[in-house]
C-alpha cells in the first residue's frame, strides 16, 4: 500500500517536508515515493499529507492508480463547469 | 499669480485639489519622507523603499524555501522559466548553507547590497527550518545585512517569536482580501492543521492568522509591511478596506501591485484569461488607498532570486558554481561595505541639501484659472534627471503634474515582466509594447527619441519630448506643463487625454 507520484508533478517541494514517513524524495524528471516506506500516513494523519498539500491535480494516485486529487478538485471548478467558470472571468 | 511648486513633505497637506491630500503619495526621490523618524532609520537605505536608494542601494534574494502552504490562482508552482521575471520565479535551489555563502560573495563583491530577502519561490515560513537555518547563519557571520521576509501568512502567527530573535528588519505580508467571500476566489485550498481546507472555509483561516500575525508583530516593534495583488472584479473595491484595516492595526506601508496573468505563465488566472490591471485602474486604486495609508509606489515585482540594483539583476555572476571558486574575507568585505555605505549616504544627503524646495511657474496672462492635471512618463537612468534614450528604456516614471505641483504616481515597464521576446507572448512589438504601458500619459520626456516611435508616439495622443535631456525631472515635467497651458492645449475643449490604447 503506497501511494504514487507520476510525470504530471511540477517539482514544487511541497509534499516533501510534511511526509511522516520520509518516504518523498528529490528526483529527475520530478519527485518520488519510496514505496517501501510509504504508510498512506496511516497511524500518523487521516488523510494522507502529501496527497493534502500536493498543488496539482492527478499528480499523486493511489496503489490502484487513481487521482487521490482527480479533475476539479483542487480548483473547485469541476470540468464540465469550466467554460462557465472562463466566461465569467474574462468579463471581470 | 499662479504659483505652481513640486510637492514636497510638508507641502502636500495643503494641496486641495492635486489628488494628493493624504500626505502619503511621497516626493518624487523619497517615498518614505512622511514617515517617523524611527521607521525611516530603518529603511532608509533600503532599496525597495526609495526611488533614489534604489540607485545607490541593492538588494538579493535567496531560494531556500520552496514549499508552500496554499494555493493562489495567480501562482505557477512550477517555477523555472529563465525568461520570466516576476516574483515567485527563481531557477536555483538554495541550501542554508549555500545561501549564505552565496549572500555573503554577493555582499562581498557588490557593497552596496545592503538587503537580504528570503521570499519565495515558496512560503519561507512553510519551511521554517531552511529560512531560520540561513538567517541565523547571516545574523552572525555577515551582521551588517538587513534581512526581511515575505510571507503569505498562513505560519506567521507561530513563526513570530523566532523572527524577533533574529536582525529581521521588516516582514512583508501579502493580503489580499480581509473577507472569505472574496478570499474564496483567490484561493482555492489552504493547507491547516494536516488538512487541506477548501473554499471559504480555507479563506477565513488564511485570513484570520493573516491578521493574527500582523498584529504579535506590530506588538514587538516588528515593522510590518503588506503586499496586495490588485485583482480586477475580484479584489479591486475590497483592497480599499483592506488598506485602512491593515493600516489601523499598524503596518507602516502598503503596497498595491498589479496582477500578471499572462497566460503563458501557467497560472490558473492565466490559463482562465483573468485580466490584469490597466495602469489608470492600478494608479486609481493606489490613490483611493492613499487616503488611508502609506502606499509604495515603485515596485518593480522582482524576481525571486534577482540580485542586485532594482531593476537589474546579476545572479549570472553568483551561481554556485562560480561562488564555490571564490574565496571570501568577510572582514574585510566589512570594512568595504562600511565605507561605501558612508560615501553613499553623503552624496544622498548632499543630493537633499541642493534640491530646491519649489519650482515657481508663472505663465503670462493666465492668473485665475486652474487647469487639470497631466500624467507624464520619464525615461531616467537614475540621478533624478532625465537621462535615458526612449527606445533603451525598460520602464518609465510616470508623474502627475497639476496646478498643486509634481508628484510621482509610479513606474510602467515596457517589458511586461517577460524577456522572451517576439517569441515569447503575443508577438506585439515591442515599441507598441511601450505605446500600450503608456496609457494616459500625454507626454513622455527621453534624452533621444528616434524617428519612427516619435510619429507612432504621436499617433497615440503621446507627445514625446527631447528638449529636456539631463535636465531634473521636476523642473522638466513642470516646464512642459507651463509651455501646454500657454499653448492653450489645457483649455477646455483642447484635444484631450491620451487616446486610450487598451
Amino acid at each position: 500500500m503506497a501511494l504514487k507520484i507520476i510525470e504530471s508533478c511540477v517539482n514544487c517541494w511541497a509534499c516533501e517536508p510534511v511526509c511522516p514517513s520520509t518516504a518523498i524524495y528529490e528526483a529527475k524528471p520530478h519527485f518520488l515515493i519510496d514505496p517501501k516506506r510509504c504508510s498512506e500516513c496511516e497511524g500518523d494523519h487521516a488523510n494522507p499529507q502529501c496527497a493534502s498539500i500536493c498543488p496539482i491535480e492527478g499528480a499523486i494516485v493511489n496503489s490502484l492508480g487513481e487521482p487521490m486529487n482527480p479533475p476539479g478538485s483542487l480548483t473547485g471548478i469541476p470540468p464540465e463547469k469550466m467554460a462557465e467558470a472562463m466566461a465569467e472571468m474574462q468579463a471581470r | 499669480m499662479m504659483e505652481l511648486k513640486v510637492l514636497g513633505q510638508a507641502q502636500q497637506a495643503e494641496n486641495p485639489k492635486g489628488g494628493c491630500s493624504a500626505g502619503s503619495c511621497g516626493s518624487t526621490d523619497d517615498q518614505l519622507s512622511h514617515l517617523p523618524e524611527a521607521i525611516r532609520e530603518k529603511v532608509h537605505n533600503h532599496p525597495c523603499y526609495s526611488e533614489e536608494a534604489h540607485h545607490y542601494f541593492a538588494r538579493m534574494h535567496v531560494a531556500v524555501a520552496p514549499a508552500c502552504n496554499i494555493q493562489c490562482h495567480y501562482c505557477n508552482r512550477k517555477y523555472d522559466c529563465a525568461n520570466e521575471s516576476r516574483p515567485g520565479v527563481v531557477s536555483e535551489l538554495l541550501t542554508p548553507d549555500q545561501a549564505v555563502k552565496k549572500t555573503m560573495a554577493v555582499a562581498a563583491n557588490i557593497p552596496q547590497m545592503t538587503v537580504l530577502g528570503i521570499a519565495g519561490p515558496g512560503d519561507p515560513l512553510a519551511n521554517p527550518e531552511r529560512t531560520f537555518a540561513t538567517f541565523r547563519m547571516l545574523s552572525e557571520q555577515a551582521p551588517d545585512i538587513k534581512l526581511c521576509v515575505s510571507t503569505n501568512g498562513l505560519a506567521l502567527p507561530a513563526a513570530v517569536d523566532e523572527l524577533a530573535r533574529h536582525n529581521i528588519d521588516h516582514v512583508t505580508i501579502t493580503i489580499n482580501c480581509v473577507d472569505p467571500e472574496i478570499g474564496a476566489k483567490i484561493y482555492p485550498w489552504v493547507f491547516w492543521n494536516n488538512r487541506r481546507v477548501k473554499g471559504k472555509k480555507g479563506a477565513r483561516i488564511l485570513i484570520e492568522q493573516q491578521q493574527k500575525g500582523l498584529e504579535m508583530l506590530v506588538a514587538r516593534g516588528i515593522l510590518v509591511k503588506v503586499n496586495s495583488v490588485m485583482i480586477p472584479g475580484v479584489n479591486d473595491e475590497h483592497l480599499k478596506e483592506v488598506s485602512r484595516i491593515v493600516k489601523q492595526k499598524g503596518a507602516f506601508l502598503h503596497n498595491v501591485m498589479p496582477l500578471i496573468a499572462e497566460a503563458e505563465h501557467g497560472t490558473f488566472y492565466g490559463v482562465m484569461g483573468q485580466r490584469g490591471p490597466k495602469p489608470s485602474e492600478l494608479q486609481a486604486l493606489q490613490d483611493a488607498c492613499a487616503g488611508d495609508m502609506n502606499m509604495m509606489r515603485h515596485c518593480r515585482q522582482c524576481r525571486a532570486d534577482a540580485v542586485g540594483l532594482l531593476g537589474e539583476d546579476r545572479g549570472a555572476e553568483f551561481t554556485l558554481d562560480k561562488i564555490e571558486q571564490m574565496d571570501i574575507d568577510y572582514g574585510a568585505a566589512m570594512q568595504k561595505r562600511a565605507r561605501v555605505h558612508a560615501a553613499i549616504a553623503e552624496e544622498l544627503a548632499a543630493k537633499q541639501v541642493a534640491k530646491p524646495a519649489e519650482h515657481p511657474v508663472q505663465p503670462k496672462g493666465i492668473s485665475d484659472k486652474s487647469y487639470r492635471p497631466v500624467l507624464m512618463a520619464v525615461a531616467t537612468q537614475g540621478g533624478g534627471v532625465i537621462n535615458q534614450h526612449f527606445g533603451h528604456a525598460k520602464e518609465f516614471l510616470v508623474y502627475e503634474v497639476g496646478m498643486g505641483g509634481v508628484r510621482f504616481i509610479g513606474h510602467r515597464k515596457t517589458d511586461l515582466y517577460c524577456e522572451g521576446g517576439d517569441t515569447c507572448g503575443d508577438g506585439e512589438s515591442v515599441l507598441a509594447r511601450n505605446i500600450r504601458a503608456l496609457e494616459g500619459c500625454e507626454v513622455v520626456l527621453c534624452s533621444k527619441i528616434g524617428f519612427e516611435p516619435w510619429g507612432q508616439l504621436e499617433e497615440a495622443g503621446i507627445q514625446p519630448n527631447g528638449e529636456h535631456a539631463m535636465e531634473p525631472i521636476e523642473d522638466a515635467v513642470m516646464a512642459v506643463y507651463k509651455e501646454m497651458i500657454e499653448d492653450g492645449r489645457l483649455d477646455e475643449g483642447a484635444a484631450g487625454q491620451a487616446k486610450a490604447t487598451a
